[in-house]
């Protein structure tokens, strides 16, 4: 660490941030040192509480944690199992993150390049501001307005979409279904993945769009060549945020769902539950036990979130490269 | 450019912050302006006659935790035990039944409250902190669970036990099915689906109705009485009051919550024919009448109640729920003791169960909230 002599030649081979010794880079060093490693330990010592806590619950459950159609660690003998939680958790985050991205792609660019600066601002504006609602607010507006309306575009689903057998609705009942999740998750997430994504294409460099105007290249040209490009590992994690925060969701969900432990691919049928939900409505009246087993479907959203987070850093690492950000 | 940007920043987190503050607040208001409806009109009323609590030697804080279902009556009972007994702080934290029943054997409560009475193994567990006692159940709230539906052109539901069990589990699809025609002779029942909605998380409500269809449908009905629901099918909405809204909100809807819930959002409730003269509307009066039933089931000084829900009585409304405020016969923490006793008699007394009948809650009968008061001045 003593480099305070005359030769400040980077040791070989190992390319370090040089350090001038002063008191101050140190403290820092190790302030940042510390602080990443208190972060992997809080997230370890989560995993392990977790991981305990789940073990227990498991090794005396007597369904089959993975495939049991049903959430009953109260009963005798405890039967729970994750099946339908993991189902409806995957489902609406899919729907949500299909219905979200290209929407909030779509106002990012309006904002970022083809909205006048007088609207643009106050739009960015209020889309920031949808990120600041509570997600308890999104369940009452969910569960008073958005349900009962609708009701005329599942009707419409039902009747010109229904042979693919998603959009078939079997059960008679009000919106209270997966579908009617994701679409409102979408709502919840669309702030976080535009406001991200204009941040982005704010950054294309202003040589490369001018290099395609140049070119005779339109507006449209110019996104699709330069900011697309550019931007894309961008609105990919833009889009991971976005799912992390769909994935746990947990109050305008359980608002909304009108829970219940069947798988069904019509989507639009009343039914279906996530893990997040789930605990939110099972935790009040659980015994040590039922809070054990609610603590292992909390460990595989964990898992899932980490699967999710990984698959998403090889996305953007293949495509770093390419993208120009390091140009 | 810059100092532009710096403007905008803070005028953007100045107005997010306005904004999201006014939400937050507005989140918190909106949980619970419903009860506030239901008891806030009549407690100015009573906390008035607030006068001849015994204080006795009650001091310092009591802390309790449960119910949700009597959470009404304790905050008007905490209120004016309080206003008479300067000094003395009782905190009833309405979480859950099973909540208050773990908290109660974990020892950091003076008593809990609960819909259903310990099961064995509760007991069995209170002894630990019981000292040479156990925890023993003490009715102290009653109340009607009201059936709510919404149905364009039909006011005067009357239903029967094997017509309501076979609503709730699907076996009964459509409002003018035969079984339904035929005990609402001259009502308009249009060919609708019908949407049966019932808790989506484990609660005592749950469980009573659960107790109420099996005892007396049997055949239609063949599920424990639990806390989960039990049956396939059928929607499903969070706390009574999500119920209650959902069946406010929808034609067609039918579903169960606590009767304050039913005529704060002036929902119909269903008439039941017990098998009486007439069918019976659900009336803190009627229930009342139906838990004048009850037998003690209970031995030594566990007060538990057995509730008739076969009752045939006239005007007696059969799908009740009694509460329970649960503690120590011997050994409870000498210091609440007092101030257990001292509450308790206060909510067992005329003045504590008058308020109950003022607030859509069934009184206890006076019969058996005799040996109530028996048992509360014995605790030690």
């Amino acid at each position: 660490m003593a480099i305070t002599t005359g030769n400040q030649a980077p040791p070989a081979g190992r390319r370090r941030a040089t350090s001038t010794g002063r008191a101050g880079d140190k403290i820092f060093l190790g302030l940042s040192r510390g602080s990443g490693i208190l972060l992997l330990v809080i997230m370890a010592s989560i995993a392990v509480f977790l991981s305990y806590r789940a073990a227990i619950a498991i090794s005396q459950d007597e369904g089959n944690f993975l495939t049991t159609f049903d959430w009953n660690p109260a009963g005798d003998p405890p039967v729970f199992g994750i099946a339908v939680l993991l189902f409806g958790t995957v489902v609406s985050s899919v729907i949500a993150m299909a219905i979200a991205v290209p929407v909030a792609v779509g106002i990012a660019l309006f904002i970022s390049h083809y909205a006048p600066r007088k609207l643009a601002a106050p739009l960015a504006y209020v889309v920031d501001l949808l990120a600041a609602v509570p997600s308890i607010v999104y369940g009452l507006w969910g569960s008073l307005f958005l349900v009962p309306y609708l009701e005329g575009l599942n009707l419409w689903l039902d009747q010109y979409m229904g042979w693919t057998y998603v959009f078939d609705k079997t059960e008679v009942g009000v919106a209270r279904s997966l579908f009617t999740v994701g679409i409102l998750l979408a709502i919840m997430i669309l702030p976080i993945i535009t406001s991200v994504s204009r941040e982005v294409f704010l950054q294309v460099p202003r040589m490369n769009e001018e290099a395609a105007l140049a070119l005779g290249a339109t507006r449209w040209e110019v996104i699709r060549m330069a900011v697309l490009p550019f931007g894309r590992s961008g609105v990919i994690s833009a889009s991971m945020l976005g799912l992390g925060r769909a994935l746990g969701e947990t109050m305008a969900v359980a608002t909304v769902l009108s829970p219940s432990f069947v798988i069904s691919g019509h989507l639009l049928d009343p039914g279906g539950g996530t893990f997040a939900q789930n605990i939110a409505a099972k935790f009040d009246e659980a015994n040590e036990f039922g809070r054990d087993a609610l603590i292992a479907s909390g460990l595989v959203l964990f898992i899932l979130t980490l699967l999710v987070n990984g698959a998403a850093r090889l996305i953007i690492a293949r495509r770093k490269e390419y993208s120009g950000a390091n140009a | 450019m810059k100092l532009q940007r710096k403007n905008r920043l803070r005028a953007t987190a100045f107005g997010a912050l306005a904004v999201s503050g006014a939400l937050v607040l507005t989140a918190c208001g909106s949980d619970d302006n419903t009860k506030k409806d239901a008891t806030g009109a009549t407690s100015s009323q009573t906390s008035a006659a607030a006068s001849n609590v015994k204080c006795d030697d009650a001091k310092g804080q009591l802390l309790a935790s449960g119910s949700s279902a009597q959470k009404n009556a304790m905050d008007l009972w905490v209120k004016n035990y309080m206003a008479a007994c300067t000094g003395v702080e009782v905190n009833y934290k309405s979480s859950s039944s099973g909540e208050g029943i773990v908290a109660f054997n974990q020892g950091t409560v003076g008593f809990a409250g609960s819909d259903s009475a310990l099961k064995p193994e509760e007991v069995a567990d209170s002894k630990k902190i019981c000292k040479d006692g156990q925890g023993i159940n003490l009715p102290m709230v009653g109340g009607p669970i009201a059936i709510g539906y919404h149905l364009e052109g039909v006011d005067n539901l009357v239903l029967d036990a094997p017509t309501i069990a076979k609503i709730f589990n699907s076996k009964i699809k459509k409002w003018n099915d035969p079984a339904i025609a035929k005990l609402n002779p001259g009502a308009k029942l249009p060919d609708k689906a019908i949407q049966a909605f019932h808790r989506s998380e484990d609660s005592g409500t749950t469980q009573n109705l659960g107790k109420y269809l099996g005892a007396t449908a049997k055949a239609d009905w063949p599920y424990e009485p639990e806390k989960k629901w039990p049956a396939p099918g059928g929607l499903a909405a969070s706390g009574s009051a999500g119920v209650a809204s959902a069946v406010k909100q929808t034609d067609g809807t039918i579903g169960y919550f606590e009767l304050s819930y039913a005529t704060s959002q002036s929902i119909s409730t269903v008439k039941v024919d017990t098998g009486a003269g007439a069918p019976v509307e659900a009336t803190p009066e009627n229930a009342s009448k139906a838990i004048a039933a009850a037998q003690i089931k209970g031995t030594g000084k566990d007060l538990a109640l057995g509730l008739d829900y076969a009752t045939k009585a006239e005007g007696a409304y059969p799908i009740v729920l009694v509460t329970y405020e649960i503690v120590c016969d011997k050994g409870n923490k000498p210091e609440t003791l007092d101030t257990v006793k001292s509450f308790l008699t206060y909510t067992s007394g005329d003045e504590g169960q008058k308020i109950l009948s003022e607030n859509g809650y069934a009184p206890i009968p006076a019969e058996i909230n005799a040996k109530v008061r028996e048992t509360v001045a014995s605790l030690s």
